[in-house]
Order: structure tokens, then C-alpha cells, then sequence
């Protein structure tokens, strides 16, 4: 197809979506109305089991078994990255170089490392007390531990940084999920649903297996943020053509002719 | 205008799908395809607001004592945000091998099938 018939096809698509949206949107009930009918189930749901933040009580506790769908995608993803960036055939990876850091960036970063850290661990904790939870807590603290990439080099954070463990915490806070969820048929019950006691409200062990489900998710998400970063730094930094300056397709043109 | 921010999360969606349509390089074809993702973080948020609402989140409030906004949106724009993250990453990554096999990161050009 040619790019002004494509370009055609597009208007003519987007206009009847435009159109079904915005009819669509005028049926929606009006914006920052009071007519919450799921948000105040949720809510009264949530204090009857005492977990302080409602959010994770949906996602942990009222919707457990699709937090296990998207953790699974989450899983699948990382995998998926780890097995197209990985080092082919035709490529060799070379140590890089160390780098000459400013010394304010230095200092600065490596005062920021444990105080990042210590709040990413933080909102991990809370995560069934205070706003975030295990998603937004372990990316912190994936983050924090790439300080050090800023602050010395590539060199240092690979030292703290074994790749195989972090895959191995990705897998195990996706195994914890699902373990967790099994305890729950042994104690009797159904799949995913809670069989500790509710707790004290608003203390860190409120919540039954809210605050235990978060973790797993903390470690995996953690791990998984790990991992997708050294890959994708790996190909940045270490990974190398076959050839100089060739890329795959040259080489095979080579050897085919 | 009490429908304005369910319009803009139209608008941001079919945004995203023009530049999906016209991109000539795969990496500003994945942005593309955040951006039609973010508008459902808008739509979400926009259906779950609550005039003076606060977050629903108990642990500083007394529970009742002021209205909070609709916590299960959140938490669908919480799960949305992380499946967008991972998946990004994903297609990020078939674009490098893309580019490495290939030589060239414009869909137009990758017309040829490659054992």
C-alpha cells in the first residue's frame, strides 16, 4: 500500500474511533462524581480486613489471582528480553573501559545509594500501610543499586550485581506468589485467599497475606528490574560485533557469496 | 466541561496511533505504542476521581471521615504501568536484534523473510 492510501485508511479509522469515543465519553458517568459504586465495596472490604491501603488490598487480597496473571506477563517479558539480548555466535563481549567520574557526581551518588535503597525497602514494607507496595518499591530499589554505575562504573556495579542471582530472585518472588496462593487451598480454602490472622489495623503485620503476597511481588519486580537493565547495559557496553564494524546480515552476506 | 478528560484520553490513544502508523523507525514505533498505553492511565484515573476525594489510603484518615477517590481504578492503572514497563522493554529488545539481523530499524524496509 502506498503511504498516502495508508495515510487515508488511518483518517478514515481514526475519525470512526474518534467518534465512538467521544459518544462513548459522553455516556460515562460525569467526571469527579460521587457515584462510586466498586471503589466503595473495595473500600469497606479493605477495612473489614484491615489493610490501611486499599490499593493493595485490591491487588493482593479482592484481585490476588490477576496480580498472579500480570506478574506472570511481567515474568514472561523478562524472559523473553534475556533470551533475545543474550550474546550470539557472532559477537564477543569486551570488558569496557573504566571511566573518570567528576567527584561531586561521585559523592553525590554514593550518598544517594543507601538512603535510595533504604526507602525502596521502605515502601516495600508499608506496602499494605502507606501508598506503594512491592511494583513501586522494587523498582527503587533495582534503581538504587544502579548508583553505582553513575557513581564509579560498569566494573563496580557488575561486582555487586551477579546477574544469575537477580534471574533467580525474579524467579523465586513469581514462585513465592504462587506458593502463597497454594497455602491457602492447604489451609482449606480456595486458591490465593487468606488464611492468617487479619492482625492489628494499621500496624506492619495488618493485612493477613497482603503484606507477604507484596513481598514476593517486591522481590520479583526488584529482581526482574535487575535483570532487563544488565541485559540492555550488557548490549550497550560489553557486547561486540564478530567483525569490524559488520553487522549479522553483512557477515552472512559474506559467507554466502 | 466534565467529559474534557475522558475526550484527552481519547485523544492521547488516537495520537499514539498516528505515530504508530506513520513511524519510519521501529524504536519511535514502540514510544508510539507507550503513549496509546498512557492514555488508558488517564481514562482510568479520570473514571475514578472524586471531587475532594483524597487517596484511599487509611493509615493517616479516620475511614469515613472524608471522601476518597476509587481505589480499584488505581489499582488497574498500578498493574497497567507494570505490564507497560516489561512489555516496552520486550519490544526494545526485538528492535535491537531487529537492527543487528537486519541492518535497519524502518519497518518499511524489513519486507523479506530470514531463516
Amino acid at each position: 500500500m502506498s503511504r498516502k492510501a495508508r495515510l487515508w485508511l488511518l483518517a478514515v479509522g481514526g475519525i470512526g474511533v474518534a467518534v465512538l469515543l467521544a459518544c462513548a465519553a459522553f455516556d460515562l458517568p460525569g467526571f469527579g462524581g460521587t457515584w462510586h459504586p466498586y471503589g466503595e465495596r473495595a473500600v469497606r472490604s479493605a477495612l473489614s480486613r484491615h489493610t490501611a491501603n486499599v490499593i493493595s488490598s485490591v491487588n493482593f487480597d479482592q484481585r490476588a489471582f490477576d496480580t498472579l496473571g500480570e506478574e506472570s506477563i511481567l515474568f514472561g517479558a523478562v524472559l523473553g528480553t534475556v533470551v533475545l539480548l543474550r550474546e550470539t555466535r557472532d559477537e564477543h563481549s569486551e570488558p569496557p573501559e573504566t571511566a573518570q567520574v567528576d567527584p561531586p557526581v561521585r559523592r553525590y551518588a554514593l550518598i544517594a545509594l543507601p538512603v535510595t535503597l533504604l526507602i525502596g525497602l521502605y515502601v516495600i514494607a508499608h506496602g499494605q500501610l502507606s501508598p506503594g507496595g512491592g511494583f513501586q518499591g522494587g523498582v527503587i530499589v533495582a534503581t538504587a543499586l544502579h548508583l553505582l554505575y553513575v557513581a564509579i562504573d560498569y566494573k563496580a556495579l557488575e561486582r555487586i550485581r551477579p546477574a544469575a542471582a537477580y534471574a533467580f530472585a525474579d524467579a523465586a518472588g513469581e514462585a513465592a506468589y504462587v506458593l502463597l496462593g497454594t497455602a491457602g487451598l492447604l489451609a482449606g480454602s480456595a486458591f490465593l485467599a487468606n488464611f492468617l490472622p487479619y492482625g492489628t489495623f494499621n500496624t506492619l503485620s495488618s493485612g493477613g497475606t497482603v503484606p507477604l503476597l507484596n513481598a514476593a511481588i517486591g522481590v520479583e519486580v526488584a529482581g526482574a528490574v535487575v535483570v532487563l537493565l544488565a541485559r540492555f547495559l550488557d548490549q550497550a557496553l560489553e557486547i561486540e560485533d564478530g567483525g569490524a564494524g559488520g553487522t549479522g546480515r553483512q557477515d552472512e552476506e559474506a559467507n554466502r557469496s | 466541561m466534565s467529559v474534557l478528560p475522558y475526550l484527552a484520553a481519547g485523544w492521547i490513544f488516537l495520537v499514539g496511533c498516528y505515530g504508530l502508523a506513520t513511524s519510519r523507525n521501529l524504536i519511535h514505533a514502540v514510544g508510539c505504542l507507550s503513549v496509546c498505553q498512557s492514555s488508558t492511565y488517564v481514562l482510568l484515573l479520570a473514571v475514578g476521581y472524586r471531587r475532594g476525594g483524597t487517596a484511599p489510603v487509611f493509615a493517616d484518615i479516620t475511614p469515613g471521615s472524608r471522601p476518597v477517590v476509587d481505589p480499584v481504578v488505581q489499582a488497574l492503572a498500578l498493574t497497567d504501568v507494570v505490564v507497560g514497563a516489561t512489555v516496552t522493554a520486550l519490544l526494545l529488545a526485538l528492535v535491537i536484534q531487529t537492527a543487528k539481523r537486519h541492518g535497519t530499524v524502518d519497518p518499511d524496509e524489513l519486507s523479506e523473510l530470514r531463516g
